[in-house]
């Protein structure tokens, strides 16, 4: 098996996507998606509810049967071993888990590092690292004793991300990372996707807060299972696009150097 | 970096702790259980004069307590495997099936062959066993296919509701056809420790070492499985194959203990329930502590059984079946306030 980090050179694309096409029962939920992702970038999906944000997402990480082909770091999806896809990408499933409510939050955070532990080997100094450093990043640590079940809503937010984090892969996919965050924790996650890019990792989101994903490399606008257009942020063509998927109920104006998303009320 | 793996600290302690005071505890119940019985203590008094005393004790009483260590031992580690599995609190041998389909097996080799559930012959031992463990998967797979998958909680709990009573009532037809058998049949399926020998005794203790073994050494599965089925898969976890060889451990578990002692319930749902009260800790620690503490509830309700009614005694499957269902019961009320 090759190596992940030294065979691969700059200009390979993080994900590529061809003819993607993914059925949920009978309902065709993605139809011929085509899809670049750089590496090294943030690039955010932003669309309304039942567009597929989600299930472009699952289908990239593999987590849901689908035809075409999907390339991770430029090699097939299906061509790899599952360890080495599991050391490539992680996943942010959307919302919160049930049945892990009783597991104390270091334990949830060690899960990521499943990748890298073997059937009887236990747990090595490299994996208790990795999982204070994410715990840490995610302004979790204090929380790291506490059982799932005793923690609010964004509290486990940031447990969960920081088990996604722990995985240390190249690429990220985080499906609403900012569901229950408080406006502190929203900024933190901004600082923390920085961080990751300056790291050359390469990081995906699908979010519902338009001014957050506006600070994105790259952002992908989809609806009803499709790919709309994908640009860069401050392309003018990109904000009226998104405005039109959101049924022009949001306008986006600059601030700054920014770019914010407005409620409009007629 | 110098970091302190902070959980080497403080959790492995506090499960070390529980693992050791259930082994203490244990041990006194197999004292506890081999010194009294239908005659008191009177053979243990004279244990070393009387030849009988002895019998009474060694063949007797060892056998059938340390029966009902390694019986419970078996049912917390398949309750434990089955809430972990199917991510169901409530899930436990009986939800699945595989209880039923175990005490199917054993009743068609009673029948079929007119053995009695009191032969300690070795090859009657591991007939029963091969039998109600054949029976066990053929009720999993059944509820699984009725079920189609794991994926729906609420389908695979009616499934096994419905591959239970079915395969109950087959047992029953099949017991009816014996009437010469019917009582000791019937004394057996409500869940006895009345009838393990040393032989008996024996298997229970090999499968019990293999089950442990096998599902500690895969426990990484049922934690990653904690996060949803999705989520542990794209951490890389094989999960069909994992899945396939923990409801195989989880059958073997499952038919072995019913081929033993008959139907005792409840065991396998609360043990695992009680150590979660008590510690939170990975599967790796869960499973043999859900074990040690089932086999703990079977011999303590196998030294009630014993001395309720002296020196009548009843059968344990029905005291762990009123105590577990009151149990249960409570469980579900504090968890529904708990929800609302």
């Amino acid at each position: 098996m090759t190596e992940p980090n030294t065979t691969l050179s700059s200009d390979i694309l993080a994900l590529e996507a061809r003819c993607l096409k993914v059925k949920r029962g009978q309902r065709s939920v993605l139809e011929a998606l085509n899809l670049k992702i750089s590496r090294g970038r943030w690039c955010a999906i932003v669309g309304p509810n039942g567009a597929g944000k989600s299930t472009l997402l699952q289908a990239l990480v593999g987590v849901l049967p689908f035809e075409g082909e999907v390339c991770l770091l430029g090699q097939p999806l299906q061509q790899q071993s599952r360890q080495l896809r599991a050391r490539r990408i992680a996943w942010l499933a959307q919302g919160s888990v049930q049945s892990a409510d009783d597991l104390a939050a270091y334990d949830v955070v060690m899960l990521g590092r499943i990748p890298y532990q073997s059937w009887l080997g236990g747990q090595s100094l490299a994996d208790h690292v990795a999982v204070e450093r994410a715990l840490k990043l995610t302004h979790a640590w204090e929380l790291r004793d506490r059982t799932l079940n005793t923690l609010s809503g964004g509290e486990k937010q940031r447990v969960l991300l920081a088990r996604l984090l722990a995985v240390e892969a190249e690429i990220f996919l985080m499906d609403e990372p900012l569901a229950n965050l408080d406006p502190p924790h929203q900024v933190d996650w901004l600082v923390l996707v920085r961080q990751l890019i300056a790291q050359g990792k390469t990081v995906v989101s699908v979010m519902h807060e338009v001014t957050f994903a506006l600070y994105a490399d790259d952002l992908i606008v989809m609806c009803n299972g499709k790919i709309q257009y994908a640009g860069k942020r401050d392309e003018p063509a990109l904000h009226r696009e998104i405005e039109n998927v959101f049924e022009c109920r949001i306008a986006i104006q600059p601030l700054g150097t920014h770019w914010v998303a407005l409620p409009t009320l007629t | 970096m110098s970091t302190s793996p902070i959980r080497l600290k403080l959790n492995r302690p506090r499960a070390l702790l529980l693992a050791g005071l259930l082994g203490l505890l244990c041990a006194v119940t197999l004292l506890l259980g081999s010194s009294v019985g239908s005659t008191g203590l009177e053979p243990l008094l004279s244990f070393g004069s009387d030849p009988v005393a002895l019998q009474i004790i060694w063949d007797v009483r060892v056998p059938r307590t340390l029966g009902a260590l390694l019986t419970g031992g078996l049912l917390g580690l398949a309750g434990a495997l089955a809430q972990g599995l199917f991510r169901n609190p409530l899930a436990d041998p009986f939800l699945l099936g595989s209880a039923s389909g175990a005490s199917l097996g054993v009743a068609v080799i009673l029948v079929g062959f007119g053995v009695s559930p009191l032969a300690s012959q070795w090859f009657v031992r591991l007939g029963l066993t091969g039998a109600a463990f054949m029976g066990a998967v053929l009720a999993v797979c059944l509820t699984l296919s009725l079920a189609r998958g794991v994926q729906h909680t609420l389908r695979l709990l009616l499934a096994g509701v419905i591959v239970g009573v079915v395969l109950g009532a087959l047992t029953s037809l099949l017991s009816l056809t014996r009437p010469d058998i019917l009582q000791t049949m019937q004394a057996f399926m409500l869940g006895s420790t009345a009838f393990v020998g040393w032989s008996a005794c024996a298997i229970l203790a090999a499968v019990w070492l293999v089950c442990t073994a096998t599902g500690v050494a895969f426990s990484r599965v049922l934690d990653g499985l904690a996060l949803g089925e999705a989520t542990a898969y794209s951490l890389g976890l094989p999960l069909t194959k994992l899945r396939g060889v923990l409801i195989g451990v989880l059958a073997l578990a499952t038919g072995t203990a019913v081929a033993h002692t008959g139907l005792i319930a409840f065991v396998g749902l609360a043990a695992p329930h009680l150590v979660r009260a008590i510690v939170h800790a990975r599967h790796a620690w869960q499973l043999p502590l859900a074990s040690l503490m089932g086999a703990l509830l079977l011999s303590l309700a196998d030294l009630l059984a014993r001395g309720l009614i002296a020196p009548q005694e009843l059968p344990v499957g029905v005291l762990t079946a009123i105590l577990g269902g009151g149990y249960l019961m409570w469980l579900m009320n504090r968890r529904g306030l708990a929800h609302d």
